[in-house]
């Protein structure tokens, strides 16, 4: 799960973090009154999670309450867009912080490095900028560290990353700190990234988080109950494969639609890239990709064939299951539920099914009168001809 | 021969009373592997059908049966848990089954358990055919030979498994690596294994898009296994660019993870890339012939 910028600066502060005071407010009303009670020169950030948020006129500063209202109610409803998101984003709300006077920004962040098997921390002092960027024109300017997870964060890899990202001398007393609450965060809620950039030096001599990146695991939301309300907050209408494999209780990126007439339906991921691979080897094109996932019930197995054949553009389909810990049985019952429900639209179909169970699994499909192909070379080629035929 | 698992490996099961444990490990017992028991906290002096013991915890289980390998299909928030379980007990050989561990608990896992192989998570374990069985694949489709096989996906393994063994290629261990962000064995490490096993004759590497594993495999070959016939697979060539695909790591974005790099690294390895599985063993054939 994907943050915006209060809910990841709401996780800094409970780590000990400074930010920017301010208040995270979803009416212009609540904008108008904040500044109302707290008068002075106030930055309006809209809470999205697309990047060159600034230069898609995302940013704005108010000096009253009233040029504050205003700003507000012409940013909340709207839909932001930019060159990293032409679909555009839409603004549900703002946070409004002090303005902070700015002697230095800074880049820090703490992800994962796969190949390592180790969280790797990256630094530099030329903050505020995009990180790909800098990595592009100056690869020097970047400092990285791998701490070693059995022994945990130690203030020694601070001073290693801070020297050798030549930082500017005011952020020494504080960046001991920060790093470690970075580390602690990282592993309390299980993310998949921190970053704060730019993370200010203040001419007063303060150091804070000006903004917040983080990325939370899926898998690790279950640790801290808390932040399901963000979790709803968050699911971004935007992406309507995610909402649609999400609504029939498939992972978030078990369903892809992609632009060709042939349906897949495999069980796994690997199996169902492969699928798509043979339906292209055969001279066609997928419509989608879909994992049912391991251990498949029948249930599900329906209403992934009711999503696939939502997609008008389909004209057959291709159920490519190889049981491993979905039994083949399950998976039958699954299409032969699909079929006779009746609701969703029939397309001509292709069945593949073999594994654990295969017998039994061919058995209730046959009793349907449902026919199988062998192999997958096989199926994907009569599923294509019969998309052409239907064409 | 074959790597990490044959008919000497004592084996129990955490998680041998719920649901997908109990089912996977009768399988296992039926496939003649040697299971010794299970564990289940609180089920403790039980058995299961097949009359394997139950017992409440892992060190229990190592004392009573000489376990020397564990595989986990407990849920996911007790799965860290359950193979620390495994390491403090003395078990240096782990398959996790379980899907849906967090990364960075993983990465603690990893780095606090020297000495012990884990396999996964989220995989499918490994078989080495005609002597054991160690996971959720379906055993029918494997016969013993000498083609080692390494893979990161599940299902697409079954499919490349069944056309070896349809032509007659045989196996000596396949094992499925899993596709979560962190795991305990990468391609090289198996590879590595592969590479000291006398009896593994030729290689098959299943790969997909996404990541830099598969790259980081062809390296090592390249290195240290050029004498080896060896034949790649990847998964998801026809992919777009900018898709999730199922597995975290499964996806192109930039220059990173485009199958146009995999494939071309395994070439420089000389490993060739089937277009499909089934042109797999002959694309093996013609490397063992020549």
């Amino acid at each position: 799960m994907k943050l915006v910028e209060y809910q990841g600066k709401e996780l800094l502060k409970r780590v000990g973090i400074p930010v920017p005071r301010g208040e995270h407010a979803a009416s212009a009303r609540a904008v108008a009154a904040f500044i109302a009670a707290n008068p002075g020169s106030w930055v309006l950030k809209a809470q999205v999670q697309m990047g060159g948020r600034g230069k898609a006129g995302g940013i704005k500063f108010a000096d009253n309450p009233d040029e504050a209202q205003k700003i507000a109610e012409a940013l909340l409803g709207t839909t932001l867009r930019g060159i990293q998101n032409p679909e555009g984003e839409l603004v549900k709300s703002l946070l409004v912080e002090e303005k902070v006077d700015i002697a230095h920004e800074a880049y820090v962040s703490i992800t994962i490095d796969r190949a390592q098997k180790k969280p790797v921390f990256i630094v530099t002092a030329q903050g505020g900028m995009d990180i790909e960027e800098v990595a592009e024109r100056d690869p020097h300017a970047l400092a990285k560290y791998w701490p070693d997870t059995a022994i945990g964060y130690q203030p020694f890899q601070a001073r290693r990353l801070f020297y050798a990202a030549k930082l500017p001398g005011g952020y020494a007393k504080e960046w001991p700190a920060i790093l470690g609450a970075i580390y602690r965060l990282f592993f309390e809620y299980g993310a998949n990234l921190v970053e704060i950039n730019p993370l200010v030096l203040s001419k007063d001599g303060r150091t804070i988080a000006s903004d917040a990146k983080v990325d939370l695991d899926d898998n690790a939301l279950y640790k801290h109950a808390e932040l399901s309300a963000w979790e709803k907050e968050n699911q971004s209408p935007a992406n309507e494969d995610e909402s649609k494999a999400l609504a029939i209780g498939l992972g978030r990126s078990n369903y892809a639609k992609l632009d060709g007439d042939v349906g897949v339906m495999a069980n796994g991921a690997g199996l169902g890239m492969g699928t798509m691979d043979a339906i292209r080897n055969a001279g066609g094109k997928a419509a989608n990709f879909l994992d049912v996932g391991g251990g498949a019930q029948a249930e599900r197995v329906r209403k992934c064939y009711e999503l696939i054949v939502s997609d008008p553009k389909v004209k057959a389909m291709f159920i490519n299951i190889f049981g491993g810990i979905t039994r083949a049985d399950a998976a039958a019952n699954g299409i032969v539920e699909a079929l006779s429900a009746g609701s969703a639209r029939k397309v001509p179909l292709v069945v593949r099914l073999t594994g654990t169970n295969e017998a039994e699994g061919r058995e209730i499909l046959s009793k349907a009168g449902i026919a199988t192909v062998a192999t997958m070379d096989e199926g994907a080629a009569k599923a294509v001809a019969l998309a052409k035929g239907a064409a | 021969m074959s790597i990490w698992l044959d008919k000497n490996s004592r084996i129990i099961v955490q998680g041998i009373t719920g649901r997908e444990g109990g089912f996977h490990a009768s399988r296992m017992i039926a496939y003649g592997t040697n299971v010794v028991g299970g564990v289940t906290p609180g089920k403790g002096g039980t058995k299961i059908e097949s009359g394997h013991p139950v017992f409440d915890t892992v060190s229990e289980a190592v004392d009573a049966t000489g376990a020397t390998h564990s595989i986990i299909f407990v849920p996911p928030q007790f799965a860290v848990d359950a193979l620390y379980e495994a390491y403090d007990a003395g078990i240096r050989f782990c398959v996790c089954i379980t899907e849906g561990i967090p990364a960075t608990d993983m990465l603690k896992v990893v780095a606090t358990t020297p000495g012990m192989r884990i396999i996964g998570p989220n995989c499918p374990g490994l078989v080495s055919p005609g002597k054991a069985l160690m996971g959720i694949m379906p055993g029918h489709i494997f016969r013993p030979g000498d083609v080692g096989m390494v893979s990161r996906s599940g299902t697409l393994t079954y499919e490349i498994v069944d056309i070896l063994t349809w032509a007659g290629l045989g196996q000596s261990t396949c094992l499925g690596i899993g596709g979560d962000p962190i795991i305990g064995t990468t391609f090289v490490d198996a590879l590595r294994e592969f590479a000291n096993d006398p009896e593994t004759k030729a290689l098959v590497i299943c790969g997909e898009i996404g990541g830099s594993d598969e790259e980081d495999a062809a390296a090592f070959i390249k290195e240290h296994l050029a004498h080896v016939p060896a034949v790649a697979f990847i998964g998801g060539r026809s992919a777009p660019p900018g898709k999730r695909l199922g597995h975290a790591g499964a996806i192109i974005s930039g220059r990173t993870g485009t199958p146009q790099s995999k494939v071309e690294a395994f070439q420089a390895a000389g490993v060739p890339v089937a277009d499909l599985p089934s042109q797999i063993p002959q694309l093996l054939r013609s490397k063992l012939s020549s």
